[in-house]
Order: structure tokens, then C-alpha cells, then sequence
């Protein structure tokens, strides 16, 4: 059993959602969920991580180093970050979109795309690159990353659940006015995991 | 299946309801917020909601309640305590009728606070009891039974959850099966509503005595338990349960806990029965040693007890498993392979910074430009959003103390130090919560501040809840809309403007009237918060133009603004609410607003 899962990426960049369908999924199969989430200040641009534990009564809510079995990142520089938190034999399904800040432009900080992708690499051989954020645009929202993220690690396998468990816990998890939307971006996300899965 | 996935404050909410609250009043904070959020989308008609004009405010209202019976909740962050310390001192010594929970969140880290100020140590100080969950089940629980407690022993009563049990969900059953009050609120008149010395000597005492008595009770209670049956004991409070438990499990590691989850007073029967079964004890605590003292106290030199003191655990910062596996390991005389830390490249600092479009950068920027012909100008900050306004390249936040304080440190400044100029900033929702005495001790004492308020028409930081100049209620009725501008000259101000400070030249103007004014004085500049503005739309875009010198984001580090592969300027048009300030920044006129 996959039980932790690590969601990271960029205040906004809708990290809480894609813990919750998680949850929702884990909760179906009877499992007992804690999740950690960030709020507040750093939701401002900041960066933000969502943690999830299933079957995780007398767990931590926080993964410790070295023990999340899969990763989702949402941004690029903000996956590389957080490789520390990979148990040895994790996966990983990151996004390719670079979010700069702004103190890269002012010379008050630095942004090593090559040096992010090559550690990614080299940390979890095989890690899925998808360029998520085209296909969250394509499904009619860029607020849809996140629902496309998950739909690319159903359709790769790497979630401890099947592809239906998923459109099931997506449809409690949003809200009616915005289904449409997400399941198309779920749709695409798996679309890019299966042909990941083929290669 | 009925679990559900429950947010530790959600829990915290329910918990309440269930318990029977009627009145429920707080200020809004992370990590508390989303409890008063919580009962409001429950939307039950007996329970009174608001989000109160500040901490004290909400602390004797929900008093007041309890005096005429009701069961009633107060909430606010670990610094509105700050606030509320005076109502809440005496209201020790008075009591309760009504059960009165003060939920108040740390933040140990801190996330989102100024301080990582302990509430167990209030709580002590205080004389009262407090509740220490370890996640949102038991936070749930110890909601209800605070409010029983409460009443009987006629005190208010803390639960004090922190940012990991708070902000961390679990799946969990929670019935809507509410407590009923067995009779209708009814205030009975008794000297012992008034304080005076004398009652406060008597009270005082009594005081003393409910504090063994609860003491006693503690140490029956299911919420401080001992696992295990090692010489070997670990004392554990908060959130830190878990991380030890994990820690225990992942190690296999044979120790006695004594999980403590009513800190103050501390169990002390259920800590004697903990000392006869082990020879030494590691507390684990996060912040301040509330239990490690407590046990110290106790335990009159028969188990050698590690902690703090110790230099086993630290008392800042959030704690982890990391961290306590390391004070563990110390403990138990475990080696630790030392682990080469894995070369990582640097990774970008990513500060929260004001969004793009937020009408703040746009008064900051025309503040900044209105003080260019001061020789020494100080730009005195304060509590919400705007405190952001700190980062560069703004810079325009050279203080920040606490609420209000922006505009009291600038009056201290500008006595004590010759030709300085300061700007006071301060948000609406933070106007009222405790600017206004500031105001008008600058009008009394004739200090010529200088005062913007960040008007965005909400209380933004926390997620966008209501205040006095909003015109409406937490529970979503209408209601009369303070105006700022009045408050203003009501309270002696004679320079009051009020500006849109995207019509940037007519913004830069009232600030540059308002510091050349002989005498307080003060500029509202008014426009909402991005994400209560309408949908844009239009945005802006760079022609080819740009010559690349990149002033537009060398002077405002709006989000949106990036350079391209060939050094120009570019606008992410997915986050440019066409805001213009960008624009009117331009030596060449390169930024121009097109329709989407």
C-alpha cells in the first residue's frame, strides 16, 4: 500500500483540492486519512505543501524525511525541493511549469531549471515530467492543474487506486458548476499517464 | 461509511455545536479562522455568530453570554490573546454561569504569526485550565467536554490547539447530535458579577482551591493516558504525540508514555503513578516547558527528567518527527549513522508577496513616490496583507510591532528623532481592531502623523471575512457601514482624503498633502481586494516597444512580471487583473491595455 503522498507546488496552485480527492478516495476503500496542509501567509505565492497518510491512525499528519511514496509537484523548483521527503523506492509526477519569482528578476534570488530537472532525475529515475499546465488551460481552466496532476498518476498506476475510484472521489470532491471542467482535465491527466505508462 | 475528512478546526467548530453553543464570538487569525467559518456554514438559526470588532470585543461578549447562562465560544490566534488579557484575567476571578471555551491556536514555527507565544503558559498564568489536542478527533472531543467542564467549575476554559492539528485533517465520525440547554438564558443579579478588591481576595483563594480540584479531575481523565511498560519514560503533550508514536513504531522502541493532554493544571495523581513506573522521563513539548516545569515540580528529584533544560528538544520552531527522533535517540543512548546531507543546488526563495493587481502596491508606490523629497522618510507597517509590503523592491515597510502599532511607533519615532518623516500604514479590518486609540492619542498629543489606510474593503489575510466598514455581518445580514472618512474627523483629524490609489497621479498627490499638512493627517486609499474585484476584462500587454530596461519591475515586483528569453518585459496574462500600474511605470509607454 502507497500510504503517503506529497502534493507540492505554489500558493494557488490548488495543492488542498487534489488532497482532498485523495482522502476522498482513501476514505471509499475504509482507509483512516490525516492530512497536513499550508495556510495562511505563504498561500500568497508562497510555497505550499499538502501531505497525505492513509491508514495513518497513530502516524504523523506530517510526512517525515524519507517517507512519502509518491510525489505530485505541482511546480518544478518546488518538487526539487522537497526530494528529501522521497522514500528511496518513490515516484514522482511533476509538472514542467516554472513559476519564477519575481526576486529572480531582481537579482535577490536564483532559478536553476537544468540543475532542478537533472536532481529530479537522478533522485527518482523515471520520474514522469507532464506539461501539465497546457492541459489544465486545454480543459478550460488553468485552475485545473491540479485535477489533471491526479489524472496523470491514475493513468500512470501509481496511485493505490483504481481509474474509477478516482472519477468517483473527483465528482464528491468539486463542486457541481465546476465538474465539467475538472473532469475534462482528469480525462487529459490520464490520457498523458497512460501514454507515460506505454513508454 | 460516515467519516469524514474534518479539518482539526472544523472539528474544533463541531464540537461546539454539539455541545449546545449559543453564542460564538472571535477575531479572525491563522491558524484559527476556519472555526467560526465552520459554524457559520452550519447555518443553525439558535446559534449567534460574529466576528467581533477585535479580541477583547469577542472575549466579553461571549462573557456576557455566559453570565446570562448561555454556553458560549470565543476563538482568536495565540496574539489576539494578547488583546483579550485583560477581560480575560479577571474574568478568572468572576467566573462563568454559561460554559465559556476560549479557543485560542498557536502557531509554533511561526507560519503566519508574529510570535510563537505559548497560550499553555497564558493558561497557567491565567490559573485556568487548558486542553492540548494532538489532532482533530481529539480536538473534537475535548471542545464538547470543555464546555461541561466549564460549567462545572464555573470557569472559562482553554482549548489550545496548534497549527498541525488545526490545519491537519482526519477522517472521523462526527454525529449532529446536539446538547440541549436544560433552561433558558437568565441573568440573576449577584454581587459577585462586579470585581473589587475584596471579592477578588475571596476569588482569588478560590481560585487556588479549583486548581487541585481540577488537578484531581485530570487525572482520571481519558485524555492523559500511560502506554506501555519500560523504565523508560517519555512525556508528550500536543501534536507531538503523534510524532513520537510514529517515531516508536518506525523504531521499535520500548518506552512508557505518558501522553499529557491537559497541561495546566497538570494531572498530578496520573504524573505519581507515571514516576513509580519508570526511572527517568524525556518531555516533549513544543515551545515553552509547560509540562517539563509542571513534572519538575513533582517529581522532588526521584527520576532524573530530560527536556528542555536538557538541551533535548529546543523551544522555538515547529516540531517534527525529525526532531523527536533526535531528542529520542539522545535519550536512550541510541548512535545515529550520520547521514551526508545530499548536495542540492539552491532553490529559489519563494516569500508570499502581494498579489497581482492588489491595490495596496499600487498605495505603497504612490506613497514611496510622494516621500521622494524627504530626507529621511520611515515607513511604519502594521498587521494583515499589507504587512508583504515589506519585500522588495516596495520596501516599504521599515516597523512592524503588532495591531495598531503602526501608527503609535511612528508618533514615538517622529518625537525622539529630528527631521524624520513616517508614513503609518494600517488595513480597514485592522482600523478598527485597534487603530483608532492611535489616532486619536496622534490628534490629542499633536503629533503630525501621517496615515494611510489600505482600504480594501474586507479582512483579506484570512480568507475575506466581514468588519464594522462592510456593511454587513459575519452571519450575512446587512448592517451599518462605519465610514472610515467620518471615524476620521470625528476623531480630530483635519486632513482626511480619500483616493482610488490606481488613479495613481491623484493618490501620490493626497499622500504628498497629507505629510506637507501642519498636523495629523490622513489619506484612505480605497479600491478592493483582488479577489472580491469584478472578473477583468482586460489585461495588459508589452509591445515591441520595451526597450528591456525593466524599471516596471525593478519599482513594483508585480507577481505578474517576468523578463522573457531576450530580457524584455512580460506580463503573465493568466494573473494581470489590468491593474495599469505597471503602465503609468513606463519611461517608453511599451505596457498597453488590450481586451481579453
Amino acid at each position: 500500500m502507497k500510504r503517503s503522498i506529497i502534493i507540492v507546488g505554489v500558493g494557488g496552485q490548488g495543492t488542498l483540492l487534489a488532497s482532498k480527492i485523495l482522502s476522498t478516495a482513501a476514505m471509499e476503500r475504509g482507509l483512516f486519512v490525516r492530512t497536513s496542509e499550508t495556510i495562511g501567509m505563504a498561500q500568497r505565492g508562497g510555497s505550499v505543501s499538502s501531505h497525505v497518510r492513509m491508514d495513518a491512525k497513530e502516524l504523523s499528519p506530517v510526512i517525515p524525511e524519507g517517507r512519502a511514496d509518491l510525489l505530485l509537484g505541482f511546480e518544478l523548483s518546488e518538487a526539487a525541493r522537497i526530494l528529501g521527503k522521497l522514500a528511496p523506492e518513490a515516484k514522482a509526477v511533476v509538472n514542467a511549469e516554472k513559476i519564477v519569482p519575481t526576486n529572480v528578476a531582481l537579482k535577490k534570488g536564483v532559478y536553476l531549471e537544468d540543475e532542478y530537472l537533472e536532481l529530479l532525475k537522478k533522485r527518482v529515475p523515471g520520474a514522469m515530467l507532464v506539461e501539465g499546465t497546457p492541459l489544465a488551460l486545454k480543459a478550460g481552466n488553468a485552475r485545473s492543474l491540479n485535477v489533471v496532476m491526479i489524472g496523470a498518476a491514475s493513468g500512470a498506476g501509481l496511485l493505490p487506486f483504481t481509474e474509477d475510484e478516482m472519477r468517483a472521489a473527483l465528482r464528491k470532491s468539486v463542486r457541481e458548476k465546476t465538474l465539467a471542467v475538472n473532469e475534462k482535465a482528469f480525462d487529459l491527466g490520464i490520457e498523458e499517464g497512460l501514454r507515460w505508462r506505454e513508454k | 461509511m460516515t467519516d469524514k475528512l474534518y479539518m482539526g478546526n472544523e472539528a474544533i467548530a463541531l464540537g461546539a455545536v454539539n455541545a449546545g453553543v449559543k453564542i460564538v464570538a472571535g477575531y479572525p487569525g491563522t491558524p484559527s479562522t476556519e472555526v467560526i467559518e465552520t459554524i457559520l456554514r452550519q447555518k443553525k438559526p439558535d446559534i449567534n455568530v460574529q466576528w467581533s470588532v477585535n479580541e477583547k470585543a469577542a472575549m466579553e461578549v461571549a462573557a456576557g453570554a455566559c453570565y446570562a447562562g448561555a454556553r458560549s465560544l470565543v476563538t482568536m490566534k495565540q496574539v489576539g490573546l494578547n488583546v483579550a488579557a485583560d477581560p480575560l484575567m479577571s474574568l478568572a476571578y468572576i467566573g462563568v454561569k454559561g460554559g465559556l471555551v476560549m479557543l485560542v491556536a498557536d502557531d509554533p514555527g511561526p507560519w503566519s504569526s508574529q510570535t510563537e507565544q505559548d497560550t499553555r503558559g497564558f493558561a497557567k498564568n491565567a490559573n485556568l485550565p487548558v486542553y492540548d489536542p494532538a489532532s482533530p478527533e481529539e480536538a473534537y472531543e475535548m471542545t464538547k467536554e470543555a464546555f461541561s467542564l466549564s460549567e462545572e467549575f464555573a470557569l472559562p476554559v482553554f482549548v489550545r490547539p496548534t497549527t498541525r492539528v488545526c490545519h491537519a485533517s482526519a477522517s472521523i465520525d462526527i454525529p449532529d447530535v446536539r446538547e440541549t440547554a436544560k433552561e433558558a438564558p437568565c441573568f440573576e443579579k449577584r454581587p459577585e458579577w462586579c470585581i473589587f478588591p475584596a471579592l477578588s481576595y475571596r476569588k482569588h483563594g478560590e481560585l487556588e482551591i479549583k486548581q487541585k480540584q481540577l488537578s484531581d479531575k485530570f487525572s482520571e481523565s481519558r485524555f492523559n493516558t500511560i502506554e506501555g511498560n519500560s523504565r523508560k519514560g517519555i512525556a508528550v503533550s500536543g501534536v507531538s504525540y503523534l510524532y513520537a508514536k510514529e517515531v516508536i513504531k518506525e523504531y521499535g522502541l520500548d518506552v512508557t508514555l505518558f501522553k499529557v493532554g491537559t497541561p495546566y493544571p497538570l494531572p498530578e495523581k496520573k504524573a505519581e503513578e507515571f514516576f513509580l513506573k519508570v526511572d527517568s522521563v524525556l518531555v516533549i513539548e513544543e515551545l515553552d516547558p509547560i509540562v517539563e516545569e509542571g513534572l519538575l515540580l513533582i517529581n522532588q528529584g526521584r527520576v532524573e527528567i530530560f527536556g528542555k533544560r536538557t538541551g533535548h528538544t529546543p523551544c522555538n520552531g515547529e516540531f517534527s518527527c525529525e526532531i523527536v527522533k533526535r531528542a529520542i535517540f539522545k535519550y536512550l543512548g541510541i548512535e545515529e549513522q550520520p547521514e551526508t546531507p545530499a548536495e542540492t543546488p539552491q532553490f529559489p526563495v519563494r516569500p508570499p508577496v502581494l498579489c497581482s493587481g492588489c491595490p495596496h502596491r499600487a498605495s505603497f508606490y504612490a506613497a514611496k513616490v510622494a516621500m521622494k523629497d524627504e530626507k529621511k522618510a520611515v515607513y511604519c507597517g502594521d498587521i494583515g496583507c499589507y504587512t508583504l509590503g515589506n519585500a522588495a523592491p516596495l520596501n516599504a515597510t521599515d516597523t512592524c510591532l503588532c495591531m495598531g502599532a503602526g501608527i503609535t511607533i511612528a508618533q514615538g519615532l517622529q518625537l525622539a528623532e529630528e527631521g524624520i518623516k513616517t508614513i503609518s500604514f494600517i488595513g480597514d479590518s485592522s482600523f478598527f481592531a485597534s487603530g483608532i486609540t492611535g489616532i486619536i492619542n496622534a490628534v490629542y498629543q499633536k503629533t503630525k502623523i501621517t496615515l494611510v489606510v489600505l482600504d480594501n474593503r474586507t479582512t483579506a489575510m484570512t480568507g475575506h471575512q466581514p468588519h464594522p466598514g462592510t456593511g454587513f455581518t459575519a452571519m450575512g445580514e446587512p448592517a451599518k457601514a462605519l465610514d472610515i472618512e467620518m471615524l476620521l474627523r470625528a476623531c480630530g483629524m483635519e486632513y482626511v482624503k480619500k483616493v482610488n490609489p490606481f488613479d495613481f497621479e491623484a493618490a501620490v498627490e493626497a499622500i504628498r498633502g497629507a505629510k506637507n499638512f501642519d498636523g495629523p493627517a490622513a489619506v484612505i486609499t480605497e479600491a478592493p481586494c483582488v479577489f472580491k474585484a469584478p472578473k477583468p476584462v482586460s489585461t495588459h500587454r508589452v509591445n515591441g516597444a520595451c526597450t528591456g530596461c525593466l524599471k516596471c519591475i525593478k519599482e513594483i515586483g508585480c507577481p505578474a512580471m517576468t523578463p522573457d528569453e531576450n530580457g524584455k518585459a512580460a506580463i503573465n496574462e493568466a494573473l494581470c487583473t489590468s491593474c495599469g500600474l505597471c503602465a503609468g511605470i513606463c519611461p517608453v509607454g511599451a505596457i498597453k491595455e488590450v481586451s481579453r
